[in-house]
């Protein structure tokens, strides 16, 4: 296997055989808490894309400087700074979308994700690496936190990213907008993701079994 | 050979057989609610008949989808499900779209029965699952009690019922308060007659005290019911509100009032008294039936709902397995309960 196709590996598990959500499940929080409109989901996933990214791209970089012993220190003192500037960046951009959020943005930095990928892969991989890796959870990330933004939206307000959908007579999922709702959608989403996934095995399994039956045959 | 043959009994315990099935015990179920049925049917009009209808499809397709591919489709057949959705239906409001009856029968099995495995598995009373879901996803439908409609106007079907699917009814509908509801927010009592023969606004099948305890004393005689469980339930009603009563006359209704009002009887009745999501020892079935009493005095008298039988006995069903747990009769010849 040469190094090329490694490193593009690492970037596509993080989006589906290892998406953080999905199979991981961690980022828990962000993903119940801030995912009842599609555009909080959003804003959430490219802040948390930024963070990881920069943080693991430094983390990478330092990983032969600081000790072993307080290297949870040291990494979470590096995401916290990416978290501030992500903060100001928001608030900067839209005072609406930095209200919408609230705490979650701060609390970005407890974000197990973020944190899990720095300790099991950019503080042992070189810095390309680290990077394709962590855009591949980010994207990952996103694509989960869109997901249920998209369902408890539209259930729970009748719209999607602010715009009206069925007209006046809609009648609203409240709970899809309330924190129980989100338990429901994540629930549902694993559900579906685990029954794809148990499909794909399945293929697999029966693809590999032709190819072994067909490289036994003699005369091939 | 083994099993026609007394004298060479090679099976394990139990070796009585008591000759119930769960289909059985679902048919006197049925029937216990049948008077029930029909009062709503009567005092609601035809409206009725699709709102249970609606709630019993949604209940019986989910079953029928999730069962159908484990087992042929048969646990649809013991009738568990339309029970579930029988239930449901007689915990809703009569002007409810039907669209959300259907969505609450599918919720109740969905998310109440079939994701904890099937029957005898779900920690919670389906029926309540869905109608917990239902008011939590639609608060003001949940809430909206359409007036009676009485004999001659037997073929009423509330406007609100036919709306389209994911819409909200286009027309104001006429609304009227419940017992409860009119004695939390307007301290206005309603007179014990109306409440035992059901003739006022409320759910489709919890407004007649006496035709509810008809059915449950045939429950009992059959032996489909835990007597503890309503009459504990009912005496810790009485006892407490008696003494809320006698503190605040005005604020707060007398024990008779208490009994009869909401879901009660309905809930400590058929609802409480689950098999599966109650107590199985007497003990634990009397430390239940004190808990959901002592809860809805609570929720009704301190909390922002008129009613609270439905939390008051999820809550408990959540305690089950913990009552059951420290609750085991004391094995013969040991000292101490296995606990």
């Amino acid at each position: 296997m040469s190094p090329n196709d490694l490193t593009m590996d690492d970037f596509l598990k993080g989006l589906w055989d290892e998406n953080p959500v999905f199979v991981h499940l961690l980022g828990m929080c962000p993903v119940l808490a801030v995912s009842n409109t599609v555009i909080n989901a959003l804003s959430m996933g490219l802040a948390t894309l930024f963070v990881l990214i920069l943080s693991s791209a430094l983390i990478s970089m330092l990983r032969r400087i600081i000790p072993k012993q307080v290297r949870i220190a040291a990494f979470i003192l590096i995401i916290a700074t990416f978290v501030t500037v992500a903060e100001y960046v928001i608030q900067a951009i839209s005072l609406e979308i930095h209200r919408g959020l609230g705490a979650f943005i701060s609390l970005i930095v407890v974000n197990c994700m973020i944190l899990g990928q720095a300790e099991s892969f950019a503080s042992k991989n070189n810095v390309v690496t680290s990077v394709l890796a962590a855009t591949g959870a980010g994207v990952g990330f996103i694509f989960a936190i869109f997901c249920m933004g998209a369902v408890r939206e539209v259930l729970g307000s009748g719209t999607f990213a602010g715009i009206d959908l069925f007209g006046p007579h809609y009648q609203p999922w409240v709970i899809m907008i309330l924190p129980g709702g989100g338990f429901f959608v994540l629930g549902a989403l694993l559900l579906v993701t685990n029954r794809i996934n148990g499909w794909l095995v399945a293929r697999k399994e029966v693809l590999e079994q032709e190819v072994a039956g067909s490289s036994a045959t003699p005369g091939r | 050979m083994t099993e026609k043959d007394p004298n060479l009994l090679l099976q394990h315990a139990p070796l009585l057989q008591q000759g119930m099935t769960t289909p059985q015990a679902m048919r006197d179920v049925l029937y216990a609610l049948l008077p029930v049925t029909l009062a709503a049917v009567w005092f609601f009009g035809l409206g009725a008949i699709l709102v249970l209808l609606a709630s019993i499809a949604g209940a019986a397709l989910t079953e029928w989808t999730f069962a159908s591919q484990e087992k042929g489709g048969e646990s649809l057949l013991d009738g568990t499900a339309l029970l579930t959705g029988l239930l449901l239906g007689l915990t809703l409001p009569p002007g409810l779209p039907l669209w959300m009856a259907f969505l609450g029968g599918a919720v109740s099995i969905g998310l109440g029965k079939v994701i904890w495995g099937g029957l005898g598995h779900n920690l919670f009373n389906p029926a309540l699952v869905g109608r917990a879901f239902l008011l939590a996803t639609f608060p003001i439908a949940m809430t909206t009690w359409a007036p009676l409609t009485g004999a001659d106007g037997f073929f009423t079907v509330q406007p609100s019922n036919l709306a389209l699917p994911f819409m909200q009814s286009g027309t104001d509908a006429v609304t009227s308060a419940t017992p409860l509801g009119l004695m939390k927010f307007e301290q206005q009592s309603t007179p014990l007659v109306n409440l035992i023969i059901g003739n006022t606004a409320g759910s489709l099948g919890e407004t007649s005290g006496l035709l509810l305890i008809a059915g449950g004393i045939y429950l009992w005689m059959r032996r489909d019911l835990d007597w503890r469980i309503p009459v504990s339930i009912l005496i810790t009603v009485m006892i407490f509100s008696a003494i809320l009563d006698m503190v605040d006359s005005t604020r707060f209704p007398d024990p008779l009032f208490s009994v009869f009002s909401g879901g009660m009887l309905l809930g400590s009745i058929y609802m409480a008294t689950d098999p599966v999501t109650s107590p199985i020892t007497p003990k634990g079935a009397w430390i239940f039936g004190v808990g959901v009493g002592l809860l809805v005095v609570l929720i009704r008298a301190f909390g922002g709902l008129p009613e609270g039988m439905m939390y008051s006995i999820l809550l408990m069903n959540a305690a089950t397995p913990l009552i059951d747990r420290y609750t085991q009769p004391r094995v013969f010849g040991r000292g101490k309960a296995l606990t």
